[in-house]
């Protein structure tokens, strides 16, 4: 044992320095492999190409993943018309109106949502979800709609406890302040509380809209992949993940070289999400 | 002099924790009445009763009766939201709402439903003149309300409160966070306002007390001790207890 406590505290200081560290280099390691793969092709077929080609036939070297980028925003503002006033309503009955034992019990059990695996939730989507759409609305099922609405309930969690700290971060004499002045319960909320919470509720959005973009497993057991732009609701798609998760396990040469510049294209989508949604959040403090 | 309000064997207990122990006192119309006591002696409850905010906490039991121009507020029918529209109040601590100077004020009229623009231009000017700030904000009354300074911020709240147009205005230690100069500007407002409103001043102060009120009631530990004109309390208090307080001897 290390007697003298000064040098007890340099050791501690330098041991959780050491594994800050590590974990940044984790994220500079994974963001160098995937820049290194992924952009010799870039440099052979050209940044034009790829994002805005329309046709992708890896093996017969064309390489546009247009379609996969509009998909992939498709479904994520599908999730987010969805999940944005579910999670928002969700948020403010647990802040503003549910009673103590109740927000004890509610708010846990909500962020379980969050630890269902995705396959699960695919599952669902495949056994539920897509067999409603077809029979009841028309087309196969496997579709862009199929997809909004579990992506929609994959990010209440993120959604409703993001907004729900923010909502409980505005101090409560802005409330009592409204009330005395002969504000109605709901007149304080939307007038004082949303607005004083704003950034927060911004925040919770796009940190949803990052969960959803980046989800893969659920989103290709039900959204049809198929390689085109979907012209309606009902019609089949394939994201950006999904393109990833179905081609990596055979693609060689060329063709996995395409799968790492997708990568690419999802990993600064997915960076400026979050770069904004701490922006918001920095805004707030 | 007429009774604005009438309270009656007013009980207020949290749990099982009694706070106000049967208070009985009429608060007479346009005069300043200070409440007085030393922490503890249930003066804030008692504003909170008045206003029904109350109505926030938990486990609260209320039990008597108050009267507002001869109607019951504590009956269960009383639209508390309305019941805040006549009584308006300040609060210790000034909480201005994180908006302009302007939509401060305006807020309270819109939630009303006045709309009209040249309207609330002409509450906002008129509130913020009779809490003495006018001048100091007039050419900034898109400026954050936060950015202005405690004393500023807290005839803010007094305009605010003006201009929901209420009948009483409770005060609760409106001062007790300000220095002398902005205390003197709040003692002015609330002795010209006094004409046209019935006011509540809560304070620990009774030097304040003294200068500014017409009734003055002395609390302590939940129970009204002493209920007088001011100047016959400061100067022939006829209970010990009351007297003991004045002079500063606890408190």
């Amino acid at each position: 044992m290390i007697k003298n406590p000064v040098k007890k505290e340099q050791l501690v200081k330098w041991v959780l320095v050491t594994f800050a560290l590590s974990s940044l280099l984790f994220l500079f390691l994974i963001f160098i492999f995937i820049l290194f793969e992924g952009l010799p092709l870039f440099h052979k077929i050209g940044l034009k190409n790829i994002i805005l080609g329309f046709k992708w036939a890896p093996t017969k070297g064309s390489f546009g993943i247009f379609p996969m980028i509009v998909s992939s925003f498709l479904v994520t503002f599908g999730a987010l018309i969805i999940g944005a006033p579910m999670g928002l309503s969700c948020a403010i009955y647990l802040a503003e109106y549910s009673g103590k034992r109740l927000k004890m019990f509610l708010k846990p059990a909500l962020e379980l949502l969050a630890g269902i695996p995705s396959v699960v939730y695919g599952f669902l989507g495949v056994v539920y979800i897509v067999p409603i759409i077809r029979d009841y609305i028309g087309g196969s099922g496997f579709s862009l709609l199929a997809t909004s609405i579990i992506l929609g309930i994959m990010i209440l969690p993120t959604v409703i406890s993001i907004s729900f700290d923010a909502l409980m971060s505005v101090p409560k004499t802005y409330r009592e302040g409204s009330f005395a002045m002969g504000a109605t319960k709901w007149q304080t909320i939307h007038k004082v509380v949303i607005p004083a919470a704003k950034s927060g509720i911004l925040a919770s959005f796009i940190l949803g809209m990052g969960r959803a973009i980046g989800e893969t497993m659920a989103v290709i057991m039900i959204a049809g992949n198929a390689l085109r732009i979907p012209s309606s609701i009902l019609d089949p798609l394939r994201t950006l993940t999904g393109n990833i998760a179905l081609e990596l396990a055979y693609a060689t040469g060329d063709h996995r070289l395409g799968l790492f510049s997708t990568g690419i294209v999802l990993l600064v989508i997915i960076m400026i999400l979050n770069y904004i949604a701490n922006f918001g959040i920095k805004r707030k403090m | 002099m007429s009774t604005k309000i009438a309270i009656s064997g007013l009980r207020v207990a949290f749990s099982k924790n009694e706070i106000l122990k049967g208070i009985t006192i009429d608060v007479h119309r346009n005069t300043i009445t200070g409440f007085m006591g030393p922490s503890g002696s249930g003066k804030t409850t008692l504003i909170s009763v008045i206003n029904r905010m109350i109505d926030f906490e938990e486990n609260a039991h209320i039990d008597g009766e108050v009267h507002i121009d001869g109607h019951n507020i504590l009956d269960g029918g009383q639209n508390t939201v309305e019941l805040r529209r006549r009584v308006g109040t300040v609060f210790a601590v000034p909480i201005p709402l994180p908006r302009s100077i302007y939509e401060n004020i305006a807020y309270g009229p819109r939630l009303r439903g006045i709309g009209d623009r040249i309207m609330l231009h002409y509450i906002v000017e008129d509130s913020l003149k009779k809490a003495f700030l006018w001048d100091e904000v007039k050419d900034r009354l898109s400026m954050s309300a936060l950015k202005l300074s405690g004393g500023q911020q807290q005839r803010l709240c007094l305009a605010r409160t003006l201009a929901l147009k209420p009948e009483i205005i409770l005060l609760d230690e409106p001062c007790s966070g300000l220095d002398p100069i902005s205390t003197a500007k709040i003692e002015d407002a609330l002795s010209e306002l006094k004409k046209d409103f019935t006011i509540i001043l809560v304070s620990n102060n009774t030097k304040q007390i003294a200068r500014i009120t017409d009734f003055s009631a002395f609390f302590y530990l939940g129970e009204l001790i002493e209920y007088d004109t001011t100047e016959r309390l400061f100067t022939k208090p006829s209970v010990k207890k009351t007297e003991d307080y004045i002079q500063g001897k606890f408190g």
